[in-house]
């Protein structure tokens, strides 16, 4: 899914909860301080914890690829609205942002982050959010994903023998109905093995 | 939430990435992509209703921030929603429960004119009052150039809202999930 790069490096084994935050606390105080010299700073900083978790300049460098062009309209509007300062500001901003969240996922497993998340939610339980509940629906989100693409191509398959092929409504239709049915199930199935989140732990 | 809610939850979350498998148009400018992933959010609310449709998109925004790649285009982390369309995506959870809210109070009298008109003022009027601000503060643009550049988005999301109401209404006819209030 992610793609995550097996490291020993000190930024791999710092714990996925630290490095959420941390990338919360960056992204914020960036926003907050629009200042050239922090993001320039950011910027060097996340360059250094690259260096730190054995990622190449290339590897790094691709992180930006899908940005890259948002990045060069973004600095053309600010170079003629605003100046050459600001410009700089926001490329360096998103930049710094971008490589950084870049980081986090490189060096963190995803089931690691799940854990990470629900363990974080803890602090909602006295707001009636169940962590273990939470911990449910995120495995049961990441399973859907394949099953409804598995599901969505049959149905395609069965619509183009009816000469439906081309129209979305009749392809989501079915889609849609089928994996209510299925979520019928599943609930069923969950039940009946009684599933307690409240003493499944998390 | 019974097992079923949170069964239901993780589908429309599922939905709301699946959905993103359509590639993604960015627009120019304002740096903020159109995408199939805001019918997700109307189908959560018209489908699953106000608490489960805004849980799914909650859940969703959660899963995107915590660096999954469920975003059109493959895209995922915080980044998305630090940058241009945060907005937009941080005011999803809030259009899907808007969106069911209205359907299950008028889910006895719903005509194809109330559906649109709910779609509308959910996943569009609602969505921009947070998104088209957000992008002048995030792209330092001002609100006017904002405002106008997200009204490229416009066309798409008129497609979207008639896609979703002849959807919603063709599930509800086959498998009804609302309850009214």
């Amino acid at each position: 899914m992610t793609p995550y790069l097996p490291g020993e490096s000190p930024v791999h084994r710092c714990p996925p909860g630290a490095k959420i935050l941390a990338l919360v606390a960056v992204g914020t105080a960036l926003f907050a301080l629009p200042r050239l010299d922090l993001a320039l700073a950011a910027l060097a900083a996340t360059g250094l914890l690259y260096g730190l978790a054995g990622i190449t300049a290339r590897l790094a460098l691709a992180q930006l690829r899908p940005l890259a062009w948002i990045l060069v309209v973004l600095v053309l509007v600010q170079l003629a609205l605003d100046g050459w300062l600001s410009a700089m500001l926001v490329a360096a901003r998103l930049a710094a942002l971008v490589l950084l969240a870049g980081l986090v996922t490189l060096t963190t497993r995803s089931a690691d982050l799940i854990e990470a998340l629900q363990n974080g939610l803890a602090w909602l339980k006295p707001l009636g959010v169940n962590p273990a509940k939470v911990g449910l629906a995120i495995a049961l989100t990441l399973r859907f994903i394949p099953v409804l693409a598995a599901i969505t191509a049959e149905v395609r398959e069965a619509q183009r023998a009816r000469g439906l092929e081309r129209s979305l409504v009749a392809l989501t239709v079915p889609v849609v109905v089928r994996m209510l049915k299925m979520s019928d199930d599943i609930a069923a199935a969950i039940d009946a093995r009684s599933y307690d989140p409240d003493q499944a732990g998390g | 939430m019974s097992t079923r809610d949170i069964v239901f939850v993780a589908l429309f979350a599922a939905l709301t990435a699946a959905l993103g498998l359509f590639p993604p148009v960015t627009l120019p400018v304002i740096g903020v992509p159109i995408t199939a992933q805001s019918m997700g959010v109307m189908l959560a609310g018209a489908i699953a209703g106000a608490r489960r449709g805004g849980t799914a998109l909650a859940l969703f925004v959660l899963l995107v921030c915590a660096g999954l790649p469920l975003m059109a285009g493959g895209r995922g982390g915080l980044g998305i929603v630090m940058g241009p369309g945060g907005g937009f995506v941080l005011m999803w959870p809030v259009a899907a429960f808007v969106i069911g809210l209205l359907y299950e109070r008028a889910l006895r009298s719903l005509t194809i004119w109330k559906e649109v008109l709910i779609l509308v003022l959910g996943g569009v009027v609602l969505t921009y009052a947070v998104g088209i601000p957000w992008i002048a503060v995030v792209a330092r643009v001002d609100l006017a150039k904002a405002a106008l550049g997200s009204a490229w988005f416009l066309p798409g999301d008129a497609v979207k809202v008639v896609l979703a109401v002849a959807i919603a209404r063709a599930v509800r006819r086959a498998y009804p999930t609302l309850q009214p209030r």
